[in-house]
């Protein structure tokens, strides 16, 4: 997989919308993210940041916009206006979602094996030792011991599903993972374990990332750069740190301000 | 019977399901779906099997019934009469001379002939079932030929019991595109629908879809490179007329534990004993 041409997004959002009814999911929302980058989406809970996440992923209809994605073939897809297989196909291929919940992202009544084995018998792996290596494998990339490969996800911790779904997604090595509030739900030592382990990840396999949170200790640690929403719209963009150490728009100042010091 | 219209189903009925399974012929393993009608038995007893049989059959026809291979038991009498009654085509025991053949559970042992067809009762129709709890989702999913799920639960039979374990209804490719649930018939019998010479009907009544695999069509069961497919054997022979390689059903014959293992298909059982076979010592 070559990495696409560094003077190119990879993937170029412009005018995102979507409305519930008469209520704002989002409006107007724009990005580039380039190779390589994580970019953070914060702000508080009904802003639009994950009707951004999933009408980039399909889980949602946008009712307008573009959104430019640089295929590894060097071809440029407009992914709203994908057909129902090609969108899929990016989404098992390309691109990795993980969830907030766990349960969402993954097969519940399967082992841990399967689940991981999932996305490459999807793309026609028809070996099952071979398939049961890259699970162990992933396995012990994520910090899952390999003798739980055959338990169910039911049993594990909060984190460890967490962990499985990443590397779930990240088996057949995509090149874009967008992830919903990943961190949500965990208690802060083990967040900070799947902090560590994500920027590990992502530094290695130079993926590129849309991170959607509320946590802004978490878009300090893993993002790059920064959106904040607010009411559906962008209201501040830029840098992390530039964001976050000096907020220009009178809800980021807010949000910043909003975060207890310990 | 002069109150009935020719095997039950009025004219527009089976013109309308002979319609399905035409599309259903064209499409191998593809479920069509159709206006399943009431029928004068209950769901679950072949409703589909007998409406696909009714709008296939001629004065010409020659009908063999069969549950379980046997074509004594209550089901297989009571359609089989229901076709002599409504229709008064000959009907037969013996697969060899039946040109219809209508079926639960099991293909016959004797080898299928150009020319026949065989109609499958089935219960469940979507081979995604149990993996997907959403209908409009299997749909999109055959579409799109995402069968990955499948591999998915292979995997986890072959991780908990070191082999698939599944032993009927065993998931088939047909004809290199659709995902197919081969009715219930034991995996012993999933090789018969490869490259079939007879026509292979599917009738699912409650679920009212309709699928076809067409005569020398290529069915494949699904499998691992490094655990390939593989039927069930039995380390004995059939202990009435001494069959290797059939389908044995074990039956308790007294209460002290003794037992026989026999063919489930009584009309190659019975000939075979009829042309001199027996137990082997």
């Amino acid at each position: 997989m070559s990495p696409a041409p560094d003077d190119h997004p990879l993937l170029a959002v412009r005018g995102l919308a979507k409305r519930y009814g008469a209520q704002a999911g989002c409006l107007d929302v724009g990005f580039d993210l380039w190779p390589g980058e994580v970019l953070g989406i914060v702000g508080e809970s009904g802003s639009g940041k994950t009707t951004v996440l999933d009408c980039l992923s399909g889980r949602v209809t946008a009712d307008g916009g573009r959104v430019a994605y640089a295929k590894a073939d060097g071809s440029a897809v407009d992914v709203l206006r994908l057909d129902e297989a090609a969108r899929r196909r990016l989404l098992r291929t390309e691109w990795g979602v993980v969830h907030q919940h766990a349960r969402e992202g993954l097969r519940m009544g399967v082992s841990a094996g399967a689940n991981v084995g999932e996305r490459l018998m999807a793309l026609g792996a028809r070996h099952y030792g071979r398939v049961r290596g890259r699970a162990l494998d992933w396995l012990a990339r994520v910090e899952i011991d390999e003798s739980r490969i055959d338990d169910l996800p039911e049993t594990f911790s909060g984190g460890m599903q967490q962990r499985l779904q990443i590397a779930r997604n990240l088996v057949t090595e995509p090149r874009l993972v967008l992830m919903d509030e990943p961190t949500g739900g965990l208690d802060v030592s083990v967040q900070a374990r799947l902090l560590d382990l994500l920027r590990g990840l992502v530094e290695d396999l130079g993926l590129s990332a849309v991170i959607v949170t509320h946590d802004l200790a978490v878009a300090r640690l893993l993002a790059h750069r920064l959106l904040v929403m607010r009411g559906g719209e962008v209201v501040e963009s830029g840098l992390t740190d530039q964001v976050l150490d000096d907020p220009q728009h009178p809800y980021a100042q807010f949000l910043v301000s909003s975060v207890l010091q310990p | 019977m002069s109150r009935y219209n020719f095997a039950y189903l009025d004219e527009q009925t089976k013109r309308m399901i002979r319609r399905a399974i035409l599309k259903a012929v064209a499409v191998p393993g593809y479920q069509v779906p159709f206006g399943s009608r009431e029928m004068p038995l209950s769901y679950g007893w072949g409703t589909g099997g007998v409406q696909v049989t009714a709008s296939v059959i001629g004065t010409t026809d020659v009908l063999k019934v069969i549950d379980q291979g046997a074509d004594d038991t209550t089901n297989a009498v009571s359609i089989r009469r229901f076709f002599a009654r409504t229709t008064g085509v000959a009907t037969t025991t013996r697969t060899d001379e039946a040109t219809l053949i209508q079926t639960r559970h099991r293909i016959p042992e004797t080898p299928l002939a150009p020319g026949q067809i065989v109609v499958f009762q089935v219960p469940i129709p979507e081979p995604l079932r149990w993996l997907e709890p959403r209908e409009a989702e299997t749909r999109t999913m055959h579409a799109l030929e995402e069968y990955g799920v499948m591999y998915v639960r292979l995997y986890e039979d072959i991780t908990r019991h070191g082999r698939v374990a599944q032993t009927y209804e065993y998931p088939v490719i047909v004809n290199g595109r659709y995902l197919m649930r081969p009715s219930p018939i034991p995996k012993l019998d999933n090789p018969k629908l490869d490259r079939s010479p007879a026509l292979m009907l599917f009738g699912a009544g409650r679920e009212k879809r309709i699928y076809a695999v067409p005569p020398w069509t290529a069915v494949k069961s699904l499998d691992f490179d490094d655990h390939p497919f593989e039927v069930e054997h039995w380390d004995r022979p059939c202990d009435l007329c001494g069959a290797r390689g059939a389908f044995l059903d074990e039956l308790i014959v007294d209460d002290k534990g003794g037992r026989l293992f026999i063919c489930s298909d009584t009309d190659f059982c019975a000939r075979r004993q009829a042309a001199g076979h027996g137990p082997r010592a």
